[in-house]
């Protein structure tokens, strides 16, 4: 079979060589641990935690799911900076209409933070 | 193969082993400690792992903060009645083969505190120690010292046969029992299928 009736013959060839190389020492060290090592599974050895102490309760703990108000407004005002930066670049040549509109936005939003802040968002407990 | 014959071809740069000395050859030369310190020997520990000293001449810098990825675990320090049920589980959760070289006085004896109260009288109470290094704390070159006596106990061991090493048996224990808090003491006191008193005779 010649090699330029078949271009991709090259890489098959690669392939089978990229798998073997990989996968080949696995096997051997597989066999190998077959031949001569043999598992030795115990409770301890098997345990999850690997730091000398045993664990104690439960991974699952529960997490109080009001913080998401606290969360969305962190998101709000980290967005907003998006639209602030290009709202500082051109301050100096945007048209009063611009510059209420604007002014309106971040009132909107102030107006929203103290909406939160009164209503204890704000407050981890 | 007789050795005048291996003798000969090594003279020819062929040199002859059985896989159990090249097995044995590869893994003396890339034993991972657990990093692991318990008192003022760990510092000793950490200096021959650094540039000065160099432990990774040995191929030996690798220390593992996970027992299952450890070889070696060098006990480096004082063993509080407190701590010694955290060595032992350590020990267990290491993969075999694995070895231990008890470092100090007080990992070996107990040392100055040995007739204390909280200070375990030797780590081979409980599991299988391979090297005891003497001193306090020993320099880094005593522990250098400790590692090639390991490499040579490692180099002659026997992988396969009913003379095998107990890593390489079945039907030896890996997991050796934690001790507990006990009213006064751990309890058990000791691991009697791995140490019992020495008889003084008089």
């Amino acid at each position: 079979m010649p090699a330029d009736k078949h271009p991709y013959l090259f890489l098959l060839v690669f392939f089978v060589m990229a798998v073997g190389f990989a996968v080949g020492p696995l096997i051997l060290a597989w066999l190998w641990a077959k031949l001569v090592s043999p598992a030795k599974p115990g409770e301890i050895k098997n345990s999850t935690y690997e730091c000398g102490l045993e664990s104690k309760g439960d991974a699952w703990v529960a997490f109080k799911s009001e913080y998401y108000l606290y969360g969305i407004i962190f998101l709000i005002f980290d967005v907003e900076t998006i639209f602030l930066l290009p709202f500082c670049v051109a301050f100096t040549g945007l048209s009063v209409g611009a510059i209420l509109a604007m002014l309106v936005f971040v009132l909107l939003l102030v107006e929203g933070l103290a909406w939160a802040w009164v209503k204890g968002v704000l407050t981890w407990k | 193969m007789d050795d005048g014959l291996k003798s000969e071809l090594t003279k020819q740069g062929i040199y002859v082993v059985k896989l159990e000395q090249l097995y044995n050859w590869g893994r003396s030369n890339s034993v991972w400690p657990l990093g692991f310190g318990l008192a003022c020997c760990a510092i000793e520990m950490i200096a021959a792992s650094m540039a000065r000293y160099d432990l990774s001449r040995f191929g030996a810098e690798v220390f593992r903060p996970s027992p299952r990825q450890a070889d070696l675990m060098i006990v480096a320090g004082t063993v509080t009645k407190k701590m010694a049920p955290q060595v032992v589980r350590l020990y267990n959760q290491m993969p075999e083969p694995k070895y231990v070289i008890a470092m100090g006085a007080c990992a070996i004896s107990g040392g100055p505190f040995k007739q204390g109260y909280n200070v375990l009288k030797g780590i081979d109470r409980y599991i299988p120690v391979d090297v005891h290094i003497p001193g306090c704390p020993p320099r880094p070159e005593a522990l250098i010292h400790a590692f090639m006596t390991l490499q040579r106990k490692i180099d002659a061991q026997k992988v396969f046969g009913p003379d095998r090493a107990h890593h390489f048996d079945a039907s030896k224990p890996s997991e050796f029992p934690i001790p507990l808090f006990g009213e006064h003491d751990l309890v058990p006191a000791k691991n009697p299928n791995v140490w019992e008193p020495a008889v003084v005779v008089r």
